[in-house]
């Protein structure tokens, strides 16, 4: 029809439709894997782009006001790195951006119009952080120092400020508001005010900004204390570790506040996903808190360590055990996580909060060496502990995150939209998953390595000049790679 | 309401071809610098204009989908589900792009530079090629309304998408040399400006002649967008084409002040001229801007969103430019030491590197 003519063009199109026919597959687990992967890949990155500016403009701070060399130095390294973890960070929040419409665009023309809204802001607030992130990486040299310092507030408040616009529009899926629906279902009219502040949004955006700190601290600290295991004991890396991992420490008692007062707003408005979270298969009272164990496609738990009554005393202290936890069977099969993932939500959960008490004890150790020691703990085995609390942590937001995503199941929008009518009609999608994970897997390697590389120059080169590449070491660096290249 | 909103919708797209587009053409001067020895110069510059701002300007994207989703959602669905194919590899291209670009200011052997350096590159002209063929699909009517599928398959290999994706890359190209002509004369390098200035006299050739090819494309494959360019939007034709001409002869004459400019208006005049012609559909012929739009608590939102970032980013993005341009976010030093290193980090360093 269109463009091929001739036998070229009836090639193509043979050659394209036989195509088609081979992927034909059902798109639904594809996007939903696809969705899953690149925005847990992405959300490693978040804590990085919210909190590490907070970190940096610490030791700036520090470095100017007590004429702290190594403060200064370290500020003035942290920056460069931030700017690949940034940059990483832009481009795979741009491809979330086209996944939205690319594999959900059923859900976007329905819900765009209410959804889409937060989105608005959180655009101001990167683009506020894209433009004073570049001054200040770039401004090292020749802007004035107390006039650097201050363009890197901006960076800091547009990362509290963009991460809880993104929060309002994962919240609004969760506790739909603002908007009227006509007889077919349409929405007619939105109030963008409810949208944003929905009623989820306050716990769960105050969640995933301690959230941010608390990761961004903890893997910032864990590479220093590392370094510090292998015999790097100067001032320069006790800078490091000891401004981030307070930041996450002072993080971790908030987080587990704020952390409770969500699971009471899940077990008050998303009943379903508080019985996967629980594991509760009828309602009723005295339920029990199941560590780990297993639910049983007959809907039986098996397995596990119960504490007797402890869900429900949870769920409501005045009214104790008593308390009625509504069960996974109270609600259509189709209005509720299927078995597996019940299993998935609950699992997570024990992850969430088992790590997470493991990194309160461990910020409760370094307190008090603090309170009664004056310094941080000196044994080895805390900084061991340390080392592994960035991974950690790591992997106890992206639990958090896997218990409210797989918890909402079936919902797309909680009440509204089921994921299976949201996603694309394109069969193809399984291609795009493929191709996006082995990219991601490479970009994933090369930050790691990248930044690693970068850590590697500086301490080869001592000091900090921005002579040549303005993401990393040069220079007199450049003399000292190419030692490293000839001799190794 | 929607009107207002669909004229920063075009408005957007028009900022992300001038300032984003240069950073493609920029990638494409990249590619096709050549080898490593013969191709450093050229790409020193490159990477010396678009090194502090780059990130800045994946920004439009964001904002173009933004608009698109929360005003016209309808069209959006319509579109993500027809155009699948050339947005998910723009997607994919975009995060080559960035992390290797990224990657290859942080590395120093040139083997890695070499890899990061193609994937950037090619990345560079893949995007925009991209991007324009899903562009000229919807301009051409290929899109249908109400959130269904098109094909998936002429929907973005059709003579007006092939059209208008070579033309992207090649307008992209063109901004690029003539941005970068202006660099070099910044750093007063006139192998540079020469280098350059050659190959933007090339690039707006090309961009010429696509053009004129784009005249009977048009008239064959899409007929609304022809008419409307024809007629409404002629005089809007005429004044791109014309700025195109005069920054033409300005290269050639080796004025590129004035070129510069020149370029970036007839660039977006000529992107103005498209809107207009496609006006007042989002998707030609079969749904209008109005039909599509959200309902009025919505706009309004994103309408307040346009005056705050006038009012916040817009300084901040003046800023930039202007620190950018003025040197004061350099990247390369020619200071002496005690410049760069307030605090004596140098020695600093030699004590630790003593460790």
């Amino acid at each position: 029809m269109d463009v091929p003519n001739g036998r070229i063009g009836v090639i193509v199109t043979a050659t394209l439709s036989a195509l088609q026919a081979i992927v034909f597959v059902n798109p639904v687990p594809w996007a939903r894997a696809q969705m899953a992967f690149t925005l847990a890949f992405h959300i490693i990155l978040v804590p990085l782009g919210v909190s590490w500016a907070f970190m940096t403009l610490i030791a700036n701070y520090r470095g100017l006001r007590h004429n702290d060399r190594d403060a200064l130095t370290l500020a003035q390294r942290w920056s460069k790195y931030m700017a690949v973890t940034f940059a990483v960070g832009a481009v795979t929040g741009t491809v979330l951006t086209f996944e939205f419409g690319l594999l959900w665009p059923r859900f976007m023309g329905r819900w765009g119009e209410a959804f889409g809204v937060p989105f608005g802001f959180e655009g101001l607030f990167f683009f506020t952080e894209a433009i004073f992130i570049a001054i200040y990486i770039y401004g090292w040299r020749r802007l004035k120092p107390w006039a650097h310092f201050w363009t890197g507030v901006p960076i800091v408040l547009a990362g509290i400020f963009g991460s809880i616009s993104v929060v309002a529009a994962n919240a609004w899926m969760n506790a739909p508001a603002g908007f009227t629906l006509d007889s077919d279902g349409n929405v007619i009219d939105v109030d963008p005010i409810q949208v944003i502040f929905n009623k989820s949004l306050p716990w769960q955006a105050a969640h995933m900004l301690v959230a941010a700190y608390l990761v961004g601290g903890f893997l910032i600290a864990s590479v220093y204390a590392v370094g510090m295991l292998r015999g790097r004991r100067d001032r320069y890396h006790y800078l490091g570790f000891v401004i981030a991992f307070t930041v996450g420490a002072v993080a971790v008692p908030i987080q587990m506040g704020i952390g409770d007062g969500l699971a009471r707003w899940v077990y008050s408005n998303q009943p379903e996903k508080f019985a996967a979270i629980e594991m509760v298969p009828t309602t009723s009272s005295d339920v029990p808190e199941t560590l780990l164990g297993h639910l049983n496609e007959n809907y039986t738990v098996s397995g596990g360590l119960p504490i007797p009554g402890l869900a429900s005393w949870l769920s409501d202290p005045s009214t104790g055990k008593d308390t009625v936890v509504q069960g996974l069977t109270a609600v259509p099969p189709d209005e509720r996580p299927t078995v597996r993932q019940v299993n998935i939500v609950h699992l997570c959960w024990d992850i969430m909060v088992g790590f997470g008490t493991a990194l309160f004890l461990l910020a409760v150790w370094y307190a008090l060496s603090w309170i009664f020691r004056r310094r941080m703990p000196a044994t080895k085995w805390f900084l061991r502990a340390a080392a592994v609390a960035g991974p950690a942590a790591v992997i106890t937001m992206e639990a958090g995150w896997v218990v409210t995503e797989v918890g909402r199941q079936p919902w797309i929008v909680y009440g509204y939209m089921k994921v299976e009518d949201a996603v694309t009609g394109n069969t193809g999608v399984w291609i795009m998953f493929f191709a996006v994970v082995i990219l991601y897997a490479l970009v994933g390697t090369t930050t790691i390595l990248v930044l690693r590389g970068m850590s590697r120059r500086f301490r080869r080169s001592g000091g900090f000049t921005d002579l040549d590449t303005p993401y990393g070491p040069s220079s007199i660096t450049k003399a000292a790679a190419q030692t490293e290249e000839t001799v190794g | 309401m929607s009107t207002v909103i669909a004229v920063v919708l075009l408005l957007a797209v028009v900022a992300y071809a001038v300032f984003g587009g240069a950073d493609f053409g920029a990638g494409f001067w990249d590619l096709t610098a050549g080898g490593a020895g013969q191709g450093e110069h050229p790409r020193d510059t490159i990477e010396h204009s678009i090194g502090p701002v780059w990130e800045a300007n994946h920004v439009w994207l964001i904002f173009i989908f933004v608009i698109l989703w929360t005003s016209f959602p309808e069209a959006y669905a319509s579109i993500t589900l027809t155009l699948f194919v050339p947005l998910a590899i723009a997607a994919l291209g975009i995060v080559l792009r960035g992390a290797s670009f990224a990657f290859r200011k942080a590395v120093v052997k040139l083997g890695h530079r070499r890899i990061f350096g193609a994937a950037f590159a090619a990345s560079s002209v893949l995007v925009p090629y991209c991007l324009g063929a899903a562009a000229g699909g919807i301009a051409s009517g290929r899109v249908p309304a109400g959130g269904q599928a098109g094909d998936p398959v002429h929907s973005w290999i059709n003579p007006t998408s092939i059209l208008s994706g070579v033309l992207a890359v090649a307008a992209a190209a063109y901004l690029a040399s003539v941005y970068l002509v202006w660099e070099a004369r910044r750093l007063d390098d006139t192998d540079m400006i020469e280098y350059f200035r050659r190959r933007a006299v090339i690039a707006a050739a090309a961009v010429g002649l696509i053009g004129i090819i784009g005249i009977f494309v048009l008239r064959a494959d899409a007929p609304y967008l022809f008419q409307g360019l024809t007629s409404r939007a002629l005089p809007l034709v005429i004044v791109g084409a014309l700025c195109g001409v005069v920054a033409l002869v300005l290269l050639i004459r080796n004025a590129p002040r004035g070129a510069r400019l020149l370029a970036v208006v007839a660039v977006a005049i000529t992107m103005i001229a498209w809107g207009d012609a496609q006006w007042p559909y989002i998707l030609p012929e079969s749904l209008t801007f109005a039909a599509a739009a959200a309902p009025s608590g919505t706009l309004t939102a994103m309408l307040i969103v346009v005056v705050l970032a006038a009012l916040i980013v817009i300084p901040g993005f003046v800023l930039l430019f202007i620190l950018d341009q003025k040197g004061l976010l350099p990247e390369e030093g020619v200071e002496d030491e005690t410049d760069v290193d307030p605090a004596g980090l140098r020695t600093q360093a030699h004590k630790q590197s003593n460790q």
